[in-house]
């Protein structure tokens, strides 16, 4: 069967989810309007998945033909997940997800020859770094939670331009390390018994780096410089070998996870909490997200309460969970869904992490490698960094659950990503 | 590249793995601790969407139920008003505020007894509903009772049982409050201040007085069925009479000579029953109180914390009847420092009333699930065996002749042979004149059916036969017509 053909019959379950979804969330609410809306809704984005599957058939036949099947399962069943908290915000993320398809369309359009990239690997970098300190700026940034995580467009929504710098940055490492690799390696020096690469060439790495480290800091979006940093280390890891590089670079995240934890209040309220989720001082104030993130999963058991079953919001309208379709998107699946359900989301997202190094081993040069390397790896670090917040594994921060969580910005942005990986796999699966 | 690329992929494994290991510790490992965790109120929340079971008296008149509200939620209702405020208690499921029935049955009335049915309902889409409570309380004879007391002006308590069965007909306490007016804000703290009278204190199990000449009783039943005593034994009736080292004093300090127990009974001599506890000594004392129920909280199905224990009490602690601080003397005629709650009182009697056998008492008659089948059943039980049938009847007999020709005539009832004895504690300062009435009664004599204990605090100058027997009376009539 060709690969075509299998993401077509891969769009199949993807379909069914969405309708069964929609049904079970309409049989919850008792709604009349059971047969034909679960249908409908089922029926456009099946329609809506095979344009796109079409569009590929035509521009890249070569591609992974799982990526898109895994991204169509995820997005429909964050539909039905949001459909379920808040109808409305259902209608806007549908929104969102055609305008990510006619991103996704652009994006192979536009990067037919994606390697061009690598030119402007220096304004790509100075875009994000913008990017990164847009939320910042007095008179657009938007402050929520204490960090400043958006650029708000008056009327339209919050921008979050750090799930679009997170590209950018993958870009800029891949191309650069692909020239400078053998050159760390070659160049690299012992400095009491650690490896060290040289400054010369690591330097500019460094730089664009750290700026971008500091500003997200300054932004104080802590998830997403955790996810940052993972992603340049695996970028580093599979360009150089050189497992020293990551031990050194796990140790400057020692340093400074420490001290973040211990001087800026921000940063050691979420660290107190996270040691003691339960305590009851903490609960009426900064613990309530958690301890409540960590209730909705015991409430959730081993096969969830069923969709639509959960408790959301406290007799009076207030939330009982708070960011329910954002944040705490994960709780609320846990809860309906149970440990099942969730093994079910992260073995999803397991699978297309696995696909895109597939990818990456199948690429023919090292950019392409390196890119779907950063690509999978910052895609993986993201879910970890937000299921591992919700879960308590790690200090709650706010980044999003990727094509499920609520959120134009993250849907973007995404889809983009998956442009990228479908594009690499396209060239590398190319009969010569 | 490939093997930076695989081990890469292998952490990031490792890294999911953990994140399923995590998602397992809360959602399946840890659940169980983290619902009991006080800060979680999802356990309440799901309360609140359960259609609580009824509460009803024993004629199967309602006494609590739940109301849906638009938005989904049960209110819960008690048409009843305070009449049975007490005894129900109430159930702020929101602020996971329950007392009494309410408390205690918690269980049954929010359908969490049976896992199994509850699963294979949800399997149906039923939703999750309570069984009802049938109580034993009798609502006409609650009425007089409350209304009774009312009269009196001072906060008192009555309690009445089956001495056969152990079930309460009667648990009125005043003043009382009504448990649908809970929800409102700052109700709670105002009924709480002691200028309200305090009316959320169950005074039937929750206050202890000094039982006065009611506990002659306990005391002529540990005489008799000690074997030092018979009701014919003649004691000297003089007053006063230095008992424990103190000079003691019979009612207007009349003597009465040489007298029998009968007789001192009937007109309740201090100066013969101070003799008796000082004969029997602190350990048989202590025996028979036990035996009678006392030092432990009353068998009843109520919440524990809801019950206090009778008994020698100082500075609010029990002090064991042993203790050198102990005037046995004293005790026996219900003064020194005696505490004891009107449901142990009521115990008492009810044991004597029922040829020795203490039965436990109980406020639930049965449970019943939504479609109406009993699921359970509360069997009369045998809490303890204080006093020998012969004893019981002999006391039963002194009790008679209280009512016939003594301090208790005041309860006779016409065309029905009551037994019972007065109590009136003197309390305060000395010449402050206040007391404490009590009466204890049971009736008919002989094939009693009910057993009341009845008292009033703080009563100015009143005597337990002047203004607790006319209360028992009227609720004594009520019930057995």
């Amino acid at each position: 069967m060709s690969a075509r053909n299998r993401e077509l019959l891969g769009l199949i379950p993807a379909s069914l989810l969405v309708t069964a979804g929609f049904a079970a969330v309409f049989i919850q609410q008792g709604s009349e309007q059971l047969s034909d809306l679960s249908l409908t809704y089922g029926a456009i984005f099946l329609g809506l998945c095979v344009a796109a599957h079409v569009f590929l058939r035509i521009a890249l036949p070569y591609a992974d033909p799982y990526l898109f099947p895994l991204t169509a399962v995820l997005a429909s069943f964050g539909l039905v997940v949001i459909y379920r908290i808040d109808d409305t915000l259902a209608r806007q993320q549908a929104q969102w997800f055609v305008a990510g398809l006619l991103l996704f369309v652009a994006t192979i359009v536009f990067l037919r020859d994606y390697r061009k990239l690598e030119q402007y690997r220096y304004l790509i970098a100075a875009g994000s770094l913008a990017l990164l300190v847009l939320p910042r700026l007095p008179g657009i940034g938007a402050q929520v939670n204490g960090a400043y995580l958006g650029v708000r467009v008056p009327g339209v929504f919050v921008f979050q331009p750090t799930e679009f710098a997170k590209v950018g940055i993958v870009i800029f490492l891949a191309s650069y390390l692909r020239d400078t690799r053998q050159l760390l390696v070659a160049g690299a020096r012992r400095v009491a018994g650690v490896t060290l690469p040289p400054l010369k060439h690591f330097g500019p790495l460094l730089v664009i780096w750290g700026v971008a480290m500091l500003l997200l800091i300054v932004i104080r979006d802590l998830g997403s410089s955790l996810m940052f940093f993972g992603a340049f280390l695996a970028v580093l890891y599979v360009a150089t070998s050189r497992v020293s590089f990551v031990v050194v670079g796990l140790a400057l995240f020692g340093v400074g996870a420490w001290f973040l934890g211990t001087h800026v209040p921000h940063v050691t309220d979420r660290v107190d909490v996270w040691l003691d989720p339960f305590n009851a001082h903490r609960y009426p104030g900064v613990g309530y997200q958690i301890a409540n993130s960590l209730f909705a999963q015991a409430d959730g058991g081993l096969l969830g309460r069923g969709f639509g079953e959960a408790f959301l919001v406290l007799p009076g309208g207030n939330p009982l969970l708070p960011a329910p379709q954002t944040d705490l998107i994960y709780a609320v699946i846990v809860n309906e869904l149970g440990l099942v359900g969730a093994v079910a989301v992260l073995t999803t997202y397991l699978l297309f992490v696995q696909r895109g190094f597939k990818i990456a081993l199948l690429a023919r040069d090292s950019f392409s490698t390196l890119l779907a390397v950063g690509l999978s790896a910052v895609f993986a670090l993201q879910v970890f960094v937000i299921v591992g917040g919700v879960t308590n594994v790690i200090p709650l921060t706010g980044v999003t659950l990727p094509f499920i969580s609520y959120g134009g910005s993250s849907l973007l942005a995404n889809f983009v990503l998956l442009a990228l990986l479908l594009l690499v796999s396209d060239r590398a699966r190319r009969p010569a | 590249m490939s093997t930076p690329i695989m081990r890469l992929f292998g952490t990031i494994v490792v890294l999911f793995a953990i994140l399923v290991f995590w998602t397992s510790r809360w959602s399946v490992l840890d659940a169980k601790d983290l619902r009991d965790n006080a800060l979680n109120k999802r356990p309440l929340l799901a309360q609140l969407h359960v259609k609580r079971g009824a509460i009803k008296a024993g004629d199967g008149s309602v006494l609590a139920r739940s109301v849906r509200r638009p938005d989904g939620t049960y209110g819960r209702t008690y048409p009843a008003g305070s009449l049975f405020g007490h005894p129900v208690g109430y159930a702020i499921v929101a602020l996971n505020q329950l007392a009494g029935i309410e408390r205690y049955r918690n269980d049954e009335l929010s359908g969490q007894g049976d896992e199994l049915g509850s699963l294979a309902d949800q399997l149906q889409g039923k939703r999750q509903q309570g069984d009802a409570v049938v109580t034993t309380l009798d609502p006409a004879a609650q009425q007089i009772a409350t209304d009774q007391l009312d009269t009196t002006g001072s906060p008192g308590a009555v309690v009445a049982l089956d001495p056969r069965t152990g079930a309460v007909l009667v648990m009125a306490s005043t003043p009382g409050y009504d448990p649908n007016s809970l929800n409102r804000p700052g109700v709670f703290r105002a009924l709480n201040s002691a200028d309200s009278g305090a009316p959320l204190l169950d005074r039937s199990t929750q206050s202890s007085y000094a039982p006065g000449s009611t506990f002659k009783v306990l005391t002529a039943a540990a005489a008799i069925d000690s074997g030092k005593y018979t009701p014919d034994s003649v004691i000297n009736g003089d007053s006063p009479q230095v008992i424990s080292g103190v000079p003691m004093a019979n009612d207007l300090n009349e003597s009465y000579g040489p007298i029998t127990l009968t007789d001192a009974m009937t007109n309740s001599v201090n100066t013969v029953f101070g003799q008796i506890g000082e004969s029997l000594g602190k350990q048989t004392m202590a025996d028979y109180m036990r035996r009678f129920g006392f030092y432990r909280r009353p068998p009843l199905d109520y919440p524990a914390d809801e019950m206090l224990a009778s008994g020698e009490r100082l500075n609010g602690k029990l002090l064991p009847v042993t203790s050198d601080q102990v005037d046995v003397g004293r005790m026996a005629i219900g003064q020194d420092k005696l505490a004891v709650t009107p449901m142990q009182m009521a115990m008492v009697v009810s044991a004597v009333a029922n040829g020795g056998k203490l039965m436990a008492p109980h406020l639930a008659d049965r449970i019943v699930d939504p479609d109406g089948r009993v699921v359970d059943r509360v069997e009369p039980r045998v809490a303890s065996t204080p006093i020998s049938q012969q004893t019981a009847e002999q006391v039963n007999q002194m009790m008679r002749t209280v009512v016939e020709s003594g301090t208790g005539t005041a309860v006779a009832l016409p065309g029905i042979e009551v037994a019972g004895k007065t109590g009136t504690a003197e309390i305060g300062t000395v010449g402050a004149n206040l007391t404490q009435p009590s009466f204890v009664a049971f009736a008919p004599a002989d094939n009693p059916r009910i057993a009341i204990a009845v008292t009033v605090e703080r009563s100015q100058g009143g005597f337990g036969g002047t203004v607790a027997a006319p209360i028992a009376r009227a609720v004594l009539e009520s019930l057995l017509n």
